[in-house]
């Protein structure tokens, strides 16, 4: 995987990767989830989708990873599309606790039909991304919560897909672990250069991570507006602390507000 | 990243008083699990000798356990015989039933159309008494050691079967998403995320089954009854009942008993083996 860096390049020059055209999605004939929904997906993208509970951001997320059909609308990914295009990370690390963290890194390859031999390199180097490449036998219970869920990134990326998923990845970790682990993702993604959906409830994690967040509302789930944080990568602790790091946070918190119906 | 976390605490040699209390604690529970069955078992018999003695009960009513022991040590060849066919009948029993449950369960697991037609009748063969059902089976089955095994199975099959197939459908529901996700097919499904999601479940099945296989093997032994090679354990102490020999009613009964712990045991270990490594039934907590 490591060979296949893809650059990025700057906002607004990005060939697009995939397009959400005037999504519906309406659960049992009467539940509207997502309202006519348009995204574009542009390669190297952090996109995150900010929003309250119940505004369609996961309902998003499942319709673009196909779980899901849209109800009215499409999506269309630019040029071929298969299966190793995607990877995904829920809000749990969702490991098979009987295999160890080599043996759950390889599965996207072992469904494929490649022995652990064949893509022995790519797992390792995953591992090794999220410096974990001395754990390679360990089961899954041997692990902090944090380290579960860099395997589970491990797992997203070892196939090097052009896209990948995270549902509130790090809303079940304590605060020091998630600034961490956001830390470590900015940089991974920096190294590998994927395009990244990012679901998230909080503005500063949105903030710190992306560079277009898409602020959604609830009951129908819509988006609202697109904010831009054009801060450069790499980004560390010193843009965290920055005034222009408030200031995207003021936005962004009062985009959300008005997501939430109460004026900003 | 940094694997500052990874990094084991140092150990420090002084036990606190906490410590020395749980680590004392754990000392004598560890002693008392098995101290104390066999300071009962010991009190029990001296017991059983005592009152035996006291009331000079004659032993054709209730040996004492000396008397027992003796019929035990006398008729050790015909009951190890008898316990050999038992046995045997048990265990294959309890092979078929693994195989019969366990392959009826991913059947229904991957054909609804199927779990619908059948599972109900799974159900009723299991709440029926099985030592109502035996008299037919030795009806319509000749073989004496076929109508035992048939009888042991549809006692035995049962909880491996329904232990499975709650197993099969406990799959976490983010792992079958990514399953789908990565375009698994359903032999993978099965193979990679199933099966072992619902290995902890299946043996716990097991564990009954294994003393349900015997309970069957014995039933089926008392209504095959004298005809053919019905000498198992249980026919030895139906048989020893007609001659009012009751110390080998003890003796037969004692071995019938042993046999069952030693399932229990061998099962418990077995799924102990396969678990130790991941599952939290299996795990040693600290503290």
């Amino acid at each position: 995987m490591s060979a296949l860096r893809r650059p990025t390049l700057p906002l607004g020059e990005r060939p697009p990767l995939l397009q959400m055209q005037a999504v519906d999605k309406v659960f049992g004939g009467t539940v509207v989830a997502l309202k006519d929904m348009n995204l574009v997906v542009n390669q190297g993208d952090f996109i995150s989708l900010l929003g309250p509970s119940g505004c369609g951001k996961s309902t998003a997320l499942r319709i673009i990873s196909d779980l899901l059909h849209p109800t009215r609308g499409k999506v269309i990914w630019e040029g071929d599309h298969g299966i190793g295009d995607l990877g995904v990370v829920f809000q749990e690390p969702t490991l098979m606790p009987w295999a160890t963290v080599a043996q759950n890194v390889w599965l996207p390859y072992r469904l494929r039909g490649k022995t652990y031999n064949a893509v022995k390199d790519e797992v390792l180097e995953a591992l090794r991304l999220v410096a974990l490449e001395n754990f390679l036998n360990a089961y899954p219970r041997e692990l902090s919560g944090g380290m579960k869920m860099r395997v589970s990134i491990a797992r997203a990326m070892v196939t090097n897909p052009r896209l990948i998923l995270m549902d509130e990845p790090f809303a079940a970790l304590d605060e020091i672990t998630r600034h961490k682990l956001n830390n470590d993702l900015l940089r991974l993604k920096d190294k590998i250069g994927c395009t990244v959906i990012f679901v998230t409830h909080s503005v500063f994690e949105s903030v710190f991570l992306s560079d277009r967040i898409v602020v959604m509302a609830a009951r129908p789930g819509r988006v609202l507006q697109e904010l831009r944080v054009d801060a450069p990568y790499p980004r560390g602790e010193e843009f965290r602390t920055s005034a222009e790091y408030a200031a995207h946070t003021r936005a962004a918190s009062g985009a959300l507000k008005e997501a939430m119906g109460e004026l900003a | 990243m940094t694997i500052a976390e990874n990094r084991p605490l140092p150990v420090v040699e002084a036990l606190d008083e906490d410590e020395a209390r749980r680590a004392r604690a754990r000392r004598i529970e560890g002693i008392a699990k098995w101290a104390l069955p066999v300071v009962m078992m010991v009190l029990a018999i001296a017991g059983w000798a005592w009152i035996v003695a006291a009331n000079d009960i004659p032993h054709y009513i209730l040996p004492g356990p000396g008397r027992v022991w003796a019929s035990l040590v006398e008729d050790w060849g015909m009951l190890l015989d008898a316990a050999y066919l038992t046995g045997w009948i048990t265990l294959l029993a309890l092979l078929l039933a693994v195989v019969g449950g366990a392959g009826l369960a991913i059947l229904f697991n991957q054909s609804k159309m199927l779990e619908l037609s059948f599972y109900p009748y799974a159900v009723i063969l299991q709440v029926t008494p099985v030592v109502s059902i035996a008299p037919l089976i030795f009806i319509y089955v000749d073989s004496k050691i076929a109508g035992m095994l048939l009888c042991a199975w549809i006692v035995a099959f049962f909880p491996v079967l329904s232990s499975t197939t709650l197993g099969l459908n406990s799959v976490d529901h983010n792992l079958r998403d990514l399953f789908r996700i990565y375009g698994a097919s359903r032999w993978q499904k099965l193979r990679y995320l199933q099966l072992p999601s619902a290995l902890p479940y299946f043996l716990g099945g097991l564990k009954i089954a294994g003393g349900l296989s015997l309970i069957g093997a014995v039933v089926a032994e008392l209504v095959a009854g004298t005809g053919g090679i019905g000498s198992g354990l249980a026919f030895r102490i139906q048989e020893a009942g007609y001659r009012l020999n009751i110390a080998r009613m003890f003796a037969a009964l004692s071995l019938v008993a042993a046999m069952g712990v030693f399932i229990f045991a061998a099962l418990s270990i077995f799924s102990h083996l396969l678990l130790r490594k991941w599952h939290e039934s299996a795990l040693k907590r600290e503290g």
